[in-house]
């Protein structure tokens, strides 16, 4: 290949990382709902929109400052994470897990309509809160939007591995994901691990919310990004928080890569090719297991 | 059959459960003398697995009372027993699979330890750390007693059927329960296994002055090692006093052998006492 631009594939391999890292961001929130309570969340990507616009509520609408707005949004999302577990999800406890897979599917349709309800259909923008000076790493330039949101997602993964790894809930809910009525007998309060984890889950996508929204736009279709980030999580492996972080930058390199040297439609395209050769490989996803892992 | 005990530690008080027409239980009554092996029996069916899931707090009776050392606790949750000193053990193992021998014993400190972030922060005192370290010397003296240190490190999920039973008592002894109930302890282990595990329930007995409440099936271990045996039959207590008061009981030869069979029951029950 003579000639090839090196330094666009590096500008274009940067930002699949950068959106990789938000999709690492939902993933954990979508695993660790799953890990702990074994419900496939298909409302990851209504969830981090409700995020997004409760961002837009308290900064645009009600004026507050833009840190005072992020904790807003997330104290909201969490408040809306624990009604969503204690009305849609607790009373299911028990049933098929088709069943309650539907109920996230009537979920994200629920979410959308409010946010079409209260805030219309048209897109909206956030205010903008990141640098906006070009970053750049070597000679390659990256966006700042795309450069910072990745930071703040790596540094949220981070700051969530830390807590669970060290702090006692962290065991506890390892101990539930394994085997709830031993868990029970044994002192662990599983319903309060149950919404616990759906308020943290729903705290971290309501800041990957924040991010998606501000990079690109504010609209009831973001939902959308559900869909992706639901890839990333097939191919980590339903169960596993580090599949979750690689799958995420595996997805958005490839998503990036198609994007740019073959056109956006093909990105969808390349996204499930790599899911069905993933799974062909490894049924179980790239770090999945029949055995529950250690988070 | 004995009066009832001056301070039982476990009292079931007339307990009613039903799922939907069903009824498994129905105003069963009996007592758990502290210091005691007391073992509930019954055919299949009988209700005895629904009894220990309502004495540990997973199924709320419809009516009747459950007390411990005297207080109520029949409406208490699960996690809030186990803190009062009711451990147990699973008919079909519960381990944390995944998770070493040692991580599962582990757990069974968990219902002792303060919750909450701020705790943690606020309570890291030097009083805490010499309470871990209690309970660390807890945990090693479970694991010499039940012999289990040359699998310490081992996933429990690779261990054989007898050991991971053995792994599960000793996450419940970590709990350090006052009442330990073990659903069928023994089931499915050949004569050497069941021979080391009652030799085990004996000894915690001795050693730790935990009372013993188990549900079993081999008859020769229950006569042997029992002090009180309770019968169920249909979900209710058809006989219950010391084993061999039991063993007489025509009532109780009947549940288990429809009518006249007795000769063989007696042959059976013989042999089991000669065997053990």
């Amino acid at each position: 290949m003579i000639g090839f631009d090196w330094l666009m594939l590096a500008e274009v391999s940067f930002a699949g990382l950068g959106s990789g890292g938000l999709y690492a961001l939902a993933g954990l929130a979508f695993v660790l709902i799953y890990k702990a309570t074994r419900v496939v969340n298909l409302a990851i990507g209504e969830m981090l929109m409700m995020g997004a616009y409760f961002f837009f509520a308290a900064t645009s609408s009600m004026g507050w400052p833009i840190w005072i707005g992020i904790i807003a949004a997330v104290i909201g999302s969490g408040i809306l994470g624990a009604v969503i577990e204690r009305l849609l999800i607790r009373p299911m406890l028990g049933e098929a897990p088709i069943s309650v897979f539907m109920i996230t599917v009537g979920l994200s349709s629920i979410l959308v309509g409010t946010v079409e309800l209260i805030w219309g259909a048209d897109q909206l923008r956030l205010p903008d809160f990141m640098p906006s000076d070009t970053v750049l790493i070597g000679e390659a330039m990256v966006s700042p939007k795309i450069f910072y949101g990745f930071l703040a997602a790596v540094a949220l993964i981070a700051c969530v591995l830390l807590v669970f790894r060290f702090w006692r809930g962290g065991v506890a809910l390892r101990a539930t994901a394994s085997d709830q009525a031993a868990a029970y007998s044994m002192g662990i309060d599983v319903p309060r691990v149950f919404s616990l984890t759906w308020v943290v889950a729903a705290m971290v996508a309501a800041i990957g919310g924040i991010i998606v929204g501000s990079i690109s736009s504010l609209s009831p279709t973001m939902g959308v990004f559900g869909l992706s980030v639901l890839v990333v999580v097939i191919v980590g492996g339903l169960d596993s928080v580090p599949g979750a972080l690689v799958g995420g930058l595996l997805v958005g390199l490839v998503e990036s890569w198609t994007g740019t040297y073959f056109g956006g439609e093909f990105k969808l395209l390349a996204t499930f090719s790599l899911l069905v050769l993933i799974l062909m490989v490894r049924p179980y996803g790239l770090f999945g297991t029949h055995e529950i892992e250690r988070l | 059959m004995p009066g009832p005990t001056a301070n039982p530690i476990l009292e079931i008080d007339g307990v009613t459960l039903a799922f939907g027409g069903v009824t498994a239980l129905n105003g069963v009554s009996f007592e758990v003398a502290p210091g005691t092996i007391t073992s509930v029996i019954g055919p299949n069916g009988a209700g005895k697995t629904s009894l220990f899931n309502t004495i540990s707090g997973f199924y709320h009776p419809g009516a009747g009372h459950i007390r411990f050392r005297g207080d109520e606790i029949t409406r208490l949750a699960a996690p809030l027993r186990a803190k009062l000193g009711l451990a147990r053990t699973f008919q079909n193992i519960a381990l944390f699979r995944g998770m070493t021998v040692l991580d599962n014993i582990k757990l069974g400190r968990h219902c002792h330890l303060h919750s909450g972030v701020l705790d943690a922060l606020l309570y890291y005192g030097r009083a805490r750390r010499e309470e871990m370290r209690l309970r660390a010397d807890i945990e090693e003296r479970i694991i010499d007693f039940l012999e289990i240190d040359h699998i310490r490190n081992a996933p429990v999920a690779a261990l054989s059927y007898g050991l991971q039973k053995r792994v599960e008592m000793a996450r419940a002894l970590a709990m350090q329960p006052q009442v330990l109930m073990l659903d069928e302890p023994v089931a499915g282990m050949n004569r050497e296994e069941t021979e080391d595990m009652a030799r085990f329930i004996l000894d915690v007995r001795e050693e730790w002055g935990v009372t013993i409440l188990m549900v079993e099936h081999d008859m020769g271990m229950v006569m042997d090692i029992s002090d009180h045996v309770v019968v169920l039959n249909f979900g209710e207590v058809i006989a219950e006093g010391a084993p061999a008061d039991v063993q007489a009981d025509p009532e109780v030869i009947r549940a288990y052998l429809g009518s006249g069979n007795v000769a063989e029951l007696r042959h059976r029950l013989r042999q089991a006492r000669e065997a053990a």
